[in-house]
């Protein structure tokens, strides 16, 4: 029998109706979930067929023929489970704009520049700490339809499936200070106390001398633990 | 025990097409037998351009140690397809099924939801079907399709999918 998935703590994810952010208003069940209550194939663990990961997928910078413009940086972390369990050969994935905002998607019509030297595309295991490492460019904040002077913050995007299909986590992280991060209406569906957790931190340890600022961002995955039940489901 | 604070969801965005999708993502088990395809839905019944399916799914003895997964993005019509084997049911007594996550652009967290098999008499002692209101117990059940079978997600409206609190 596979083992249960704690179910306290969820309510850090944001509500899937979320009106400020438009694209919801279609995007949204509104019937009532039915709770699945530790099922053998929503906790077994996805073994994702992409291929080895190989030594530069870390390094966005080092990709393509020459260095990427924009600001060099080093962002690393732990991913924990909800008990503080370091994971330890966990697949992270990340995908982000360049340092003008702009993704080297076809479908990014963003009149700001593609850079040859950056896809933006990064994957990486943790190591036996739980720790993972990418280095990369801070990605440049973008343009959205999605009301007036609508801009992202910049973010660099997030995949993750901690041991469990029912542990997965896509997510975004945003960086300190960023004068936009009030008006997205993407980060600040999440509820106040748990908003600040997609937050990285400036980091001097991360930091590379003479090469890279660094920034240091844990995330945490739901982790195994009893059946307890939140009041009021069943 | 008080856990440690989980990290929240963000929706996987418009922009995922060039970094989430690899080759063989679509393809559960090589020169499976099974073609499980459909469309991703809004509440309007437009079709879901940006969304990625992800499946997982015990082999043809039940057995879920392999890990069989599968990562389809949709295509401008909303359409996805996989290539896989019909599972075997599972140690729990659920008739055979593929476990579903849609993540999508507008979508701040993903949703899960499963694929039974139409036919399938397992299906009226599955625990988890047992649990759907008769009137929505479709929505989970694919179709036959000439070239397999179709199984259609739709997020939100009349004939909305069910979805799982995991
Ligand atoms: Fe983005």
């Amino acid at each position: 029998m596979a083992t249960p998935l704690r179910r306290d703590g969820r309510d850090a994810h944001p509500d899937r109706d979320h009106p400020a952010y438009r694209s919801t208003a279609l995007r949204h069940p509104k019937q009532p979930l039915v709770p699945l209550h530790d099922p053998e194939t929503e906790l077994a663990r996805p073994f994702l067929g992409a291929g080895p990961v190989a030594p530069l997928d870390h390094d966005l910078t080092a990709q393509h023929d020459g260095p990427p413009l924009g600001e060099r940086i080093v962002v690393t972390g732990r991913v924990l489970d909800g008990n503080g369990t370091p994971l330890a050969g966990q697949l992270v994935e990340v995908w982000q704009a360049n340092a003008s905002g702009r993704y080297a998607q076809a479908e990014d019509r963003h009149d700001a520049p593609l850079d040859p030297n950056f896809t933006g595309v990064g994957r990486c295991l943790t190591d036996a700490a739980g720790v993972y490492r990418f280095v990369t460019v801070k990605p440049g904040p973008y343009p959205w339809r999605n009301h007036d002077k609508a801009w992202r913050p910049s973010h660099i995007h997030f995949s993750l499936f901690g041991t469990a299909f029912a542990s997965r986590l896509i997510t975004q992280m945003y960086f300190p200070g960023d004068p936009l991060l009030p008006y997205d209406p993407v980060m600040q569906s999440v509820n106040p106390g748990a908003r600040e957790r997609m937050v990285a931190s400036f980091d001097l340890e991360a930091t590379v001398d003479q090469w890279a600022t660094g920034y240091r961002w844990d995330i945490v995955l739901r982790g195994p633990g009893a059946a307890l039940f939140e009041e009021g489901e069943g | 025990m008080p856990g440690q604070a989980l990290t929240p969801a963000q929706t996987v965005g418009p922009f995922y097409g060039f970094a989430l999708p690899y080759p063989g993502g679509p393809v559960v088990v090589e020169g499976g037998e099974l073609r499980l395809s459909g469309a991703v839905l809004d509440g309007a019944g437009d079709p879901v351009p940006d969304a990625l399916v992800e499946v997982l799914q015990a082999d043809v003895r039940g057995r879920l140690d392999s890990g069989l997964f599968g990562r389809c993005p949709t295509a401008p019509e909303g359409r996805f397809a996989f290539t896989t084997v019909r599972p075997g049911p599972t140690a729990d007594g659920c008739a055979p099924h593929l476990a579903v996550i849609v993540h999508a652009r507008g979508l701040l967290l993903h949703l899960h939801t499963r694929v039974y098999f139409p036919g399938e008499p397992l299906n009226a002692a599955d625990p988890v079907l047992a649990k759907v209101p008769d009137a929505r117990r479709g929505t989970l059940i694919a179709a036959e399709a000439e070239d397999g079978y179709r199984f259609d997600i739709r997020l939100q409206g009349p004939d909305e999918t069910v979805f799982f609190d995991v």
